[in-house]
């Protein structure tokens, strides 16, 4: 497949790209126990975004996988998952904040240890977001990649820790325009004691239009009713 | 499960919001506010905002890392977008709310029912005139994920996610006090296509205590 973008982030990094239609994004997890939070915007409309409720109960899921769908706010697709050898994503549990960084690993900032210091979801996410015009207000319950949390019967949540293995990779195929923001930080509920920066690589591939009897919508008949309003989107609009 | 010491009688404001419509209060720190379920399995979608600086505003998310778990009820603290208290349910008589289901909106109604239920009244366009008609204007940007009072969405461990019918009933009530002056946004919700409502949706009642 060929390959359009590489880099690798180098822990707690962050990045956001706009990612056309039918272009695929690859993360893999080159330690193990990573933790990729994502956000997703409609690129040229930027109030329509993620949506966390939409996603689980379109398909009826508490957790994500391949072929799952993720869902807009405005019962479209933002992307679809194509590849994963993960099998279980987080997004309800959202991302830290300098106060709980500090409070689970203890300080340690710039000034201490320059570039290692601690950095957190919430700045990641609020510094990215600004480079695209966007800020708290955009900020909504995000994807965490690679981490899996179950819930008893009682609704309370347990960190599945070592879930994501050196090498799982899981991939995106975008299902429109798509502004991507993404960082490396630790899972908020992850309860090792250790501050750890782990290696994620990110690869932009070239992709081919999906259709109607793709896997990620034929999974759900709600995939595909959304699949089929991207089509009425793109039709207007291009 | 726990009762409140509060009598209706002693309230500050009372008022009943009709099936489908939506309603926008602010609520001073240290009051409290009770929503009750007039007539049993109603789905009261429910957003607040620090009504100093509405950029701090509810967080599904924030609220359920401060817990730990999944489910709202006495002693849950919802969380801001700040990592501050909004407010605290102190009193439940029903038992379990949810915060991931989200709010209904005639756009999702397309994606999980069929295109032709787009007309059929939702939530999110609740939020939507509710939001610009506080006195500060809010959009669409500033709807977010909200509780859902008295809604059941059970997850199951090997992480399935159903919207069962509803462990309310008529005359429950959750109530909660203000940790600082916050702004409660409710969608009564209008939902006709699953159980949240009953298949009926009917009229809360909102009650304010200094």
């Amino acid at each position: 497949m060929n390959t359009i973008y590489e880099r690798t982030l180098h822990g707690a990094g962050m990045w956001s790209a706009v990612i056309s239609r039918h272009k695929r994004l690859r993360l893999t997890d080159l330690d193990g126990g990573a933790n990729v939070s994502m956000l997703l915007y409609n690129a040229l409309e930027r109030t329509e975004r993620y949506n966390m409720p939409d996603t689980l109960k379109g398909q009826h899921v508490f957790h994500l996988r391949a072929p799952y769908c993720l869902h807009s706010d405005m019962g479209r697709l933002l992307a679809s998952i194509t590849a994963d050898t993960v099998g279980w994503h987080d997004t309800v549990c959202g991302h830290s904040d300098a106060a709980r960084v500090r409070a689970k690993y203890g300080k340690l900032d710039y000034q201490d240890t320059r570039n290692e210091w601690h950095r957190n979801g919430r700045d990641c996410f609020l510094i990215e977001l600004a480079k695209w015009g966007l800020g708290k207000k955009d900020l909504v319950p995000n994807l965490n990649l690679f981490s899996k949390v179950t819930a008893a019967d009682d609704g309370r949540l347990t960190f599945v820790p070592g879930h994501s293995k050196p090498g799982d990779s899981v991939e995106l195929r975008f299902e429109m325009d798509t502004l991507v923001v993404l960082n490396t930080c630790q899972h908020p509920l992850d309860p090792d004691p250790e501050y750890r920066h782990r290696h994620v690589k990110l690869e932009v591939l070239a992709g081919e239009p999906a259709r109607p009897d793709d896997p990620s919508f034929t999974v759900r008949p709600e995939n595909l009713r959304a699949w089929e309003n991207n089509e009425t989107y793109h039709a207007l609009r291009f | 499960m726990k009762a409140s010491t509060l009598d209706p009688q002693s309230a500050a404001f009372r008022e009943v919001i009709p099936a489908g419509d939506w309603w926008v209060h602010e609520i001073k720190k240290g009051q409290t506010l009770r929503i009750v379920d007039l007539e049993g399995n109603q789905a009261a979608d429910t957003l607040f905002f620090s009504a100093a600086d509405p950029t701090e505003r509810y967080s599904a998310d924030r609220t359920i890392q401060e817990q730990g778990a999944l489910y709202l009820t006495d002693g849950s603290k919802l969380m801001s977008t700040g990592g501050n208290v909004l407010l605290e349910i102190t009193a439940d008589t029903c038992g379990r709310h949810d915060t991931l289901g989200g709010a209904c909106s005639r756009e999702s109604n397309t994606m999980r029912y069929a295109h032709d239920k787009e007309c059929m009244h939702a939530c999110r366009d609740s939020f939507i005139r509710g939001a610009q008609e506080w006195r500060v204007e809010l959009t669409k940007r500033d709807i977010t994920c909200n509780i859902n009072f008295f809604m059941n969405v059970p997850v199951t461990p090997d992480g399935r996610l159903t919207f069962a019918d509803g462990i309310s009933a008529p005359g429950r009530y959750v109530e909660m006090r203000a940790g600082m002056d916050v702004v409660c946004l409710i969608s009564n919700c209008p939902q006709l296509n699953n159980p949240c409502n009953g298949w009926n949706p009917t009229p809360v009642e909102v009650l304010v205590f200094d």
